[in-house]
């Protein structure tokens, strides 16, 4: 019989702070966690605005040694990498190196090592380096640390859709198990927060210049203006089920039922209209290799760019894949600001929470724009959540999706 | 559903120093020729490491527009020109169904750093700047930022509709990258990917990260000998920059249209050595364990392996690391099977070379022949396997087997074999083979 991945562990860093519990009070109280950013004065940006971690201190997640290797993305992605492997109760030692792997997705790599390397190649005369920029900056650095912190043997891979690489990650992470390898690591962070590197997304046209955090990152809203970038997301312990069940898993948090991505095939038009067609057949997909109808999907984590036109092709993406089923659907992208691939990977965080303590978060989405009339979560609620269905756009083109099932051991 | 089906290469594109194209890159390799030379895409002289292999490119030439041209980063372009050249040798045409039934994976080590640190240079005012100012910024950059932009470039070029991805697993980039590929199709996700690598890492801030760790050659004398993989005298790898894409295509879609076959792919591996970012143990257990792996998935025993595609990047420690793994994987059997590097002639592409090596073993075998390792010349007591020394040979070749190492401490393995059993299709045949001379 095929293995099934089920998700035995996760891992948070975010705006709202370290760890599962405080992230998911913040999705619960629907405050923002956005502000003005403080790793750098931002006032010559267009977006002055983000989703820091606040006090986050890589020696406590770390040994010494790779954190003078690595980039804030690498630090965050250890710290969510640690909590998940402490959630699952999984002592890498305790394991077969080549039972376990890396299989994250990255974004936009080490950002801030970057930069400052990139500045002292370029200010000095000496055109040097530290020895540790060729292992920092690159995408795979976040894979390579963690496969030697945890070592982890196994077929590792990293995986880049722009904001659709969380849950190409967990498409890879449950391939994998059917493949074999019964631990994997699966989701991703980003830090995107250096000058240069918001330089960088400042020229995707997509983000807010609007500096008041409780009115700047408004998806699905009249008032939709674009995102706020924020940094952190989530790493998860995805394993085949047999072996959680043999070895006591504590808990489990459901099962990737089915997973699906599909391609645009053409740049997206400026300022975020997309393909719908190809967008609702990713969830088409992936809801057919669920064995899943619409109507059995209690709950839709959208990709909430915030940008009016992909607001309303996303909300006609989801008509067109749910027919008169019409979806309740929330996010807490707007909470802790777009995290690229992080951000995909932390709505699937909330869904299996959603489902663990059966409570919808809400949406905040006070008046929707016209053409964007969905079922939207107005107030925390109280409801059996056994389907979930996570979907995430990844520039320019790139679209996936993913449904997580609650663990049912009669299915079995 | 898992596994049982098979998948063949239909199409193979190649940009690489020395040979923008297929037939260019493999006339050259055949012949020995080696595109390694004083750096002459910027100045490089006050850098520790100043010879590479770079491509004499010329975007216009390959078919790409001024707009393609101003939007994209140089690997970009490789692998535009690349994926139109595979493409078209596949004979694909991307109606509906077979464009929804397409998807796109791409290796990068580096992306689009060389943008990146063109256009910081000048927005930082030359690094005086930590706060860059953005008004001097190209429009372009979030691209830059973003290596996905690679598998959406080549997917738009085709209009494909599948699973796109980009894999960046450093220097074992583009055999994940393929190898990913082959899964989506044997686990049937999709009919086809367009499946590849691209790096243009030839600039200021890749030759210092280098240079820092002393991983590159420092030797200048002589330009044209300077990558001497599994050679005694060898001093480290020659940076390179290139592009190749494959059509990977299953069976019986390619047999329905009478597509040429190159070669079924047997087998893909990795293993991670979970040891350090850059370094090696010299027993090669995991390389060793990815290319059991790789074989066992064909079903093929160690000893049906003909040529062995090395990953050979002319480090110390690497050639004889996976020297090692060879011996482990095959037994004896590795002192019978040629060997050779093609970073001889065309330097490491980081994550492109990869998919290059991979398109040589498509190569290799629809033309009988194994392309050498060239600048050998003083035996290496660890390095003691036929590594083809400096001239081609005229070899049948049934299993090719290639391999990757890379920082981040991948090790991959992937497995070609020739189309042998397979049904004749139309067109099998209508190529010459030949050993360029």
């Amino acid at each position: 019989m095929t293995p099934r991945a089920v998700i035995t562990g996760i891992g948070i860093v975010c705006a709202s702070g370290i760890g599962v519990d405080t992230y998911w009070k913040t999705a619960l109280s629907g405050e923002t966690r956005i502000g003005r950013i403080t790793q750098f004065d931002p006032s010559r940006y267009d977006t002055t605005l983000a989703g820091e971690v606040e006090g986050f201190g890589a020696a406590e997640h770390m040994p010494s040694r790779f954190v003078v290797q690595t980039d804030r993305w690498t630090h965050l992605a250890f710290c969510a990498a640690g909590q998940a492997l402490a959630d699952a109760g999984i002592d890498p030692e305790a394991l077969d190196p080549y039972d376990m792997s890396v299989a994250l997705a990255s974004g936009s790599g080490g950002n801030a090592f970057g930069q400052r390397e990139l500045q002292h190649l370029w200010s000095s005369s000496s055109r040097t380096v530290g020895a540790y920029q060729s292992i920092a900056w690159f995408y795979a650095a976040t894979v390579g640390q963690l496969s030697i912190r945890h070592g982890m043997k196994g077929p590792s891979v990293v995986l880049v859709s722009e904001s659709a690489g969380g849950l190409d990650s967990f498409a890879h992470a449950a391939r994998l198990v059917r493949r074999g390898t019964p631990v994997v690591l699966a989701g991703g962070t980003e830090a995107p927060l250096s000058p240069y590197a918001l330089t960088c997304q400042q020229h995707n046209h997509a983000m807010t210049s609007r500096t008041d955090p409780a009115h700047a990152y408004c998806p699905f809203d009249v008032d939709a203006d674009g995102y706020v970038p924020g940094e952190g997301g989530a790493v998860f312990v995805v394993e085949d089920l047999d072996h959680a069940l043999a070895r006591g898993a504590p808990v489990i948090y459901g099962e990737i039922a089915g997973a699906a991505a599909t391609f645009d095939g053409r740049p997206s038009r400026r300022r975020g209209g997309f393909d719908v067609e190809q967008y609702a057949r990713a969830m088409t997909t992936a809801l057919h290799r669920a064995g899943r109808r619409p109507e059995d999907v209690d709950v839709v984590f959208p990709d909430a760019l915030g940008l009016p036109a992909a607001d309303r092709d996303e909300s006609a993406a989801l008509r067109a894949a749910f027919g008169s089923a019409s979806p309740v659907v929330t996010t807490q992208k707007p909470l802790v600001g777009r995290l690229y691939q992080g951000g995909a990977a932390l709505d699937a965080a909330t869904a299996l929470l959603a489902m663990r303590h059966d409570l919808l978060p809400p949406a905040g989405v006070r008046t929707p724009a016209p053409g964007c009339d969905l079922n939207f979560v107005a107030e925390v609620t109280p409801t059996p959540v056994t389907t979930a269905m996570i979907n995430a756009r990844g520039f320019d083109g790139f679209n996936a999706s993913v449904v997580l099932h609650r663990y049912q051991q009669e299915e079995k | 559903m898992s596994g049982h089906r098979r998948v063949v290469v239909t199409g193979v594109g190649v940009v690489a120093p020395g040979g923008v194209t297929r037939e260019a890159f493999w006339s050259a390799v055949t012949a020995g020729r080696t595109a390694t030379r004083r750096i002459t895409l910027f100045d490089a002289s006050p850098f520790r490491s100043r010879v590479a292999a770079e491509c004499d490119f010329d975007p216009a030439a390959a078919g790409l527009t001024p707009r393609q041209v101003r939007r994209s980063d140089r690997y970009i372009q490789f692998a535009m020109a690349a994926a139109a050249e595979a493409v078209t040798d596949s004979g694909l045409v991307f109606d509906e169904p077979t464009a929804n039934a397409t998807g796109v994976t791409m290796g990068t080590a580096v992306g689009g750093t060389t943008a990146l640190e063109t256009e910081y240079v000048v927005a930082s005012d030359s690094g005086q700047q930590w706060l860059v100012d953005p008004d001097y910024a190209s429009p372009f950059l979030y691209q830059a930022l973003m290596p996905s932009s690679l598998a959406a470039d080549v997917g738009c070029q085709f209009g494909a509709h599948g699973p796109a991805q980009v894999v960046s697993t450093g220097c074992t980039s583009g055999i994940d990258a393929i190898g990913y590929g082959y899964q989506l199709v044997a686990d049937g996700e999709v009919e086809v990917m367009i499946a590849g690598a691209s790096d243009s890492p030839i600039s200021p801030v890749t030759l210092a990260s280098f240079d820092a760790i002393k991983a590159t050659s420092p030797d200048d004398s002589d330009p044209e000998h300077a990558s001497r993989p599994f050679d005694r005298d060898r001093r480290g790898f020659i940076l390179g920059e290139g592009g190749a894409v494959l059509v990977l295509e299953e069976l019986e879609h390619a047999r329905r249209r009478g597509a040429h076959i190159y070669c079924e792919v047997a087998g893909f591996a990795t293993r991670s050595n979970a040891f350090h970012m850059t370094g090696l143990r010299p027993d090669g257990v995991e390389m060793a364990r990815a290319i059991s792996d790789a074989l066992a998935q064909g079903r093929l025993a160690p000893t049906t392996v003909s040529y062995i595609n090395a990953h050979g990047s002319g480090t110390k420690q690497n050639d004889r690391h996976e020297t090692a793994a060879f011996k482990r994987a095959l037994g004896e059997h590795a002192y019978q099977v040629p060997v050779s590097s093609i970073k001889s002639m065309v330097g490491h592409s980081l994550g492109a070379i990869g998919a290059i090596e991979m398109a040589a073993c498509a190569l290799a075998i629809e033309h009988g022949v194994v392309p050498p390792t060239a600048n050998w010349a003083n035996r290496d007591p660890e390095c003691d396997l036929d590594y083809t020394p400096n001239t081609a040979r005229e070899h049948k070749v049934d299993v090719a087997l290639s391999v990757g190492s890379g920082f981040g401490g991948f090790q991959s393995a992937m497995v070609f074999r020739a189309p042998n059993g397979l049904p004749a299709a139309e067109g099998a045949g209508k190529r010459k083979a030949g050993v360029g001379r």
